[in-house]
């Protein structure tokens, strides 16, 4: 378990811009067309404090494993965006701590899991549970450690070719491919409420002027209610997560195209937050996009 | 990030950089402050008395709210905003309505000095009751509200919109009767920047957000508030808007569906679809405390006759109980008997065809491929006859009575055994392909699919198996799986008699959620839009989120459900040990209709031809056109 305090027991966040360093075409990093018995997951992360912003208050957290042989396991991964919010840096404590917290219960309860025997037990508490309660435990610590802080947090756990997403504020979970994006998360903002029930259009909700106030966060109280959820993912489609600092500026289809259209995933994540940039950077972004390539 | 999010109890805040009035301290030279009695963001409410009067002690109420407005013509502009609206309050006059004696401004605060009320607001009621509290106390104060409501929004020359109703400013004095406290007057001093709320989220109706302030928005408020009492479920707590997601009755069943019916309609998102007024509000609680008896002895029962307009086509009755479900094949209705025979009748008519007597109880579901039918038996052997006749090709002998239904998978018959293994049979020649041995008996039947057999044992195990036998993964589940599997988009539906219904990832194994069901089940579940439906030993049949466990509704039979659900277009069809096959909507639960037989029903029903098919244990095979 070593290895695992020494990844979350880390106490100053890694720098949210470090990504802006220039990337290597990952086509010049393979090893040539080595056989593979299977195919696996791909992944890119990119972060950027924004234009308009002088300190960044989302944090990430990614983990993919691959597994290979007779009794190989599918690839399995835990990804976690949180966007946190509340004066004197609380906001930043905020997603850290969530972020620190929700990825140590579940890279324990979930992941770790997976190593143990095949024959293990219905006592073993169902993933959905697991999740809830992390990100609960999340709430709590901020609750207590952290006034006047909260943090929006979507915390993905892939296992085979399902995805379990937990889920609480207004960053958000896409499924895209060729022919379909859709957000599988539901913002918890009064604002998208709003339009659920027909109040206000998509437009009068983008420029609506509460159109950050959130109805549920982490850091708001004891009681959290979680929306967990388990979706399919389809082999040849994408998994996003993003902060609004992503879906709130530029738009899903311009999110969808810069996905697809990318050669990699590690490629189309800095592409999504150059557009965010261009388009007025007013806020932190972050993304991490999962590809589950079709052939 | 400039974000905000509610916070609970918000009079309970502090407002300590603002600096609060302390008790000793004199306005005016005349209102002396005693102590706080409660602030929120930019306001306070302090008790204080009325040196005027130096012989008797004159309580008052005085509110203070502070003017943020940094710019000399905005604070221009907030302070006459207040001394108008100061003076508007001052000409109300209800006994619901606290009288205003004076207001004043002084330096960055204003001031409203206020009838002083003994007595409790209703969010401190809650807070200080365990129980619900009863219907009529709320109706009684439901009525008064109505009462000032409607004082209010026929004001002259213009309606008064109170824009803030909610428990804790409505307060019940100490003889009993309701006050409203806290008039709306303090939003003019709430600064306008990015984040702040409006009015008290959810209490507000939806139309507040965009900055409309109306009659109807003050019924939304109203229906709120009563709905918090009722149900005791905080709506600040719960997403806005929400109420229609959690109706009164299912939070507290004691509450009458008549009130709770007038209550869903002040709720109406649109304005246009709630009372027109607060008399029509107060008049439709009124019939309701009526029906309800409440207001009157004279109780009217209003419950719902379930209709029975579905009609028996044509019933055919055995020598023994039908317990297996039928299967319909080439016009024809196959179905398996306890008394030991396999009956094959004409689907339209109910004419009998041929029987084929195996030498034990069929428990099981026949299973057909062009000109075979094959069933399972107690007598421990798969039989294949001709659907034509009915007459024996092969038979296959395992060392257990089958229990289990036998499913086709290219070319192959995939079925348990009592005798603890799963057998895979060559369905033309009746040889056995492989078996597979699992820890106990096996009566759930296989689920077959990318070369992946799934199935469960009366261990508890569940099993998955690859298509050489091999043992891909096993979950022990803590009591029996007689429940068959389904897979739906990568995840296994499974049932188990430790009262929970199970999704398990199919690569892994790993449970993916579960659904605690008050007893036992072994019904197979199905899928339709979303939805998993299953039966319990409980009585329920229900509807289950498939990707969040969420339970969408239940139905209660009147006895243990052992049969399995099936979908036909937006219904559900299921049998109950009560005797009856119910017809449910899809989306509702809705009972659409219900029909009776003489005996408990435990097998499955089928559904061909717009014609539902299913077997009673009065030993009877129905036909009824849906």
């Amino acid at each position: 378990m070593s290895f695992l305090k020494g990844i979350f027991g880390k106490k100053e966040p890694p720098s949210p811009d470090s990504v802006k360093t220039s990337p290597l075409d990952p086509r010049s990093l393979t090893l040539g067309p080595g056989r593979r018995s299977r195919r696996h997951v791909a992944i890119g992360t990119a972060q950027s404090v924004g234009v308009e912003r002088n300190h960044n208050e989302d944090a990430l957290f990614v983990l993919l494993g691959n597994a290979e042989g007779l009794n190989g396991l599918l690839d399995f991964g835990l990804f976690v965006v949180a966007d946190g919010m509340g004066g004197h840096r609380a906001g930043e404590i905020a997603s850290a701590l969530s972020v620190r917290t929700v990825a140590h219960r579940l890279t324990q309860a979930t992941l770790l899991g997976l190593f143990s025997n095949p024959d293990s037990d219905g006592d073993t508490p169902p993933l959905q549970d697991l999740i809830r309660s992390a990100l609960e435990e999340a709430n709590q610590a901020v609750v207590e450690r952290v006034p006047g802080g909260g943090t929006t947090l979507t915390a993905a756990v892939l296992v085979g070719g399902q995805v379990t997403i937990g889920h609480v504020g207004d960053s958000r979970a896409y499924l895209i491919s060729d022919h379909r994006t859709r957000a599988i998360t539901r913002d918890h903002s009064l604002v998208e409420r709003l339009r659920e029930l027909g109040q206000l259009t998509p437009e009068e909700a983008a420029a609506h002027p509460q159109r950050n106030v959130l109805y549920r966060a982490i850091g708001q109280g004891a009681n959290l209610e979680v929306d967990v959820g388990t979706h399919p993912v389809p082999w040849g489609s994408y998994l996003l997560i993003c902060s609004d600092g992503l879906w709130g500026v530029i738009p899903d289809e311009e999110i969808r195209d810069i996905t697809l259209g990318a050669s990699d995933p590690q490629i189309a994540c800095e592409e999504l937050i150059r557009a965010a940039n261009a388009a007025g950077g007013p806020d932190n972004i972050t993304a991490v996009l999962v590809h589950f390539p079709a052939e | 990030m400039r974000r905000t999010t509610r916070a609970l109890g918000g009079t309970q805040g502090t407002t300590g950089q603002l600096g609060q009035l302390q008790p000793g301290v004199t306005l005016q030279d005349r209102y002396l402050i005693l102590g706080i009695l409660g602030s929120g963001g930019m306001s306070s409410v302090y008790k204080g008395r009325d040196l005027h009067f130096p012989n008797v002690t004159k309580l008052v109420a005085v509110k203070e709210m502070i003017n943020m407005a940094a710019d000399p013509t905005m604070y221009e502009m907030v302070v006459r905003n207040f001394e108008r609206e100061a003076d508007l309050l001052a000409t109300l006059a209800h006994a619901a309505i606290p009288r205003i004696y004076d207001y004043f401004t002084h330096e960055s605060s204003s001031y409203l000095v206020m009838e002083f009320i003994e007595g409790k607001d209703l969010e401190a009621i809650l807070r200080e009751t365990a129980d619900f509290i009863p219907e009529e106390q709320v109706l009684s104060w439901a009525f008064q509200l109505c009462d000032v409501l409607s004082y209010l929004h026929n004001h002259q020359p213009q309606p008064v919109v109170f824009r803030d109703m909610k428990p804790s400013n409505v307060m019940i004095d100490q003889h009993g009767q309701v006050r409203l406290i806290d008039f709306g007057i303090a939003r003019i001093f709430q600064p306008g920047q990015k984040g702040t709320m409006i009015g008290t989220e959810g209490y507000s109706p939806p139309e507040q957000y965009r900055g409309e302030a109306s009659p109807a928005g003050d019924i939304y408020a109203m229906g709120a508030t009563l709905h918090h009492l009722l149900t005791r479920r905080d709506p600040r707590a719960e997403p806005p808007f929400s109420f229609s997601e959690r109706p009164v009755r299912q939070v507290n069943p004691k509450v009458s569906p008549e009130l709770e019916a007038v209550i869903e309609d002040a709720l109406s998102y649109d304005p246009k679809d709630r009372f027109p007024s607060a008399e029509a509000f107060k008049k439709a609680l009124l019939t309701s405390a009526r029906q309800t008896g409440l207001l009157s002895s004279a109780k009217t029962a209003s419950t719902v006759q379930p209709k029975s307009d579905v009609q028996e086509l044509w019933s055919f009755e055995c020598e023994d109980e039908i317990r297996g479900a039928p299967l319909v094949h080439r016009g024809s209705v196959m179905v398996g008997c306890y008394d030991n025979n396999l009956y094959a009748l004409d689907a339209k008519t109910g004419r009998f065809q041929w029987k084929y007597a195996t030498e034990g109880g069929i428990p099981t579901r026949p299973a057909a491929s062009d000109s075979l039918i094959y069933i399972g038996s107690e007598d421990r052997r798969m039989h294949a006859v001709t659907a034509e006749r009915g007459e024996l090709i092969w038979v296959y002998y395992t060392e257990g009575p089958i229990r289990s239904s036998p499913i086709i998978y290219e070319g192959h018959l995939f079925f348990g055994s009592d005798d603890a293994h799963l057998h895979v049979v060559n369905m033309a020649s009746g040889q056995k392909a492989w078996r597979a041995e699992a820890s106990g008996a096996i009566r759930s039947s296989p689920l077959v699919a990318e070369e992946r057999v799934y199935f469960g044992a009366e261990t508890g195990d569940f099993y998955c198996i690859g298509f050489r036998g091999e043992q891909k993964w096993r979950r022990k589940l803590k009591r029996s799986v007689t429940s068959s599997p389904i897979m739906v988009d990568g995840l296994i539906y499974v049932g188990s008699m430790d009262w929970t219904l199970y999704a398990l990832e199919s690569e892994f194994g790993s449970i993916i959620w579960r659904f605690r069901m008050g007893r036992p089940t072994i019904s197979t579940p199905c899928f339709a839009e979303g939805k998993i439906f299953t039966g319990c030993a409980d009585g329920h049949i229900y509807a289950i989120d498939a990707r969040t466990s969420h339970e969408m509704w239940r139905f209660q039979t009147e006895h243990q459900v052992t049969s399995s659900p099936i979908v036909f277009e937006d219904s559900v069809y299921c049998g109950s040990v009560d005797g009856s096959m119910y017809c449910l909507d899809m989306r509702s639960g809705r009972l659409r209709w219900q029909f009776r037989t003489a005996g408990p029903i435990t097998g499955t029903a089928t559904i061909a031809n717009n014609t539902l098919y299913f077997g009673s244990t009065d030993h009877r095979l129905y036909a009824l056109l849906t």
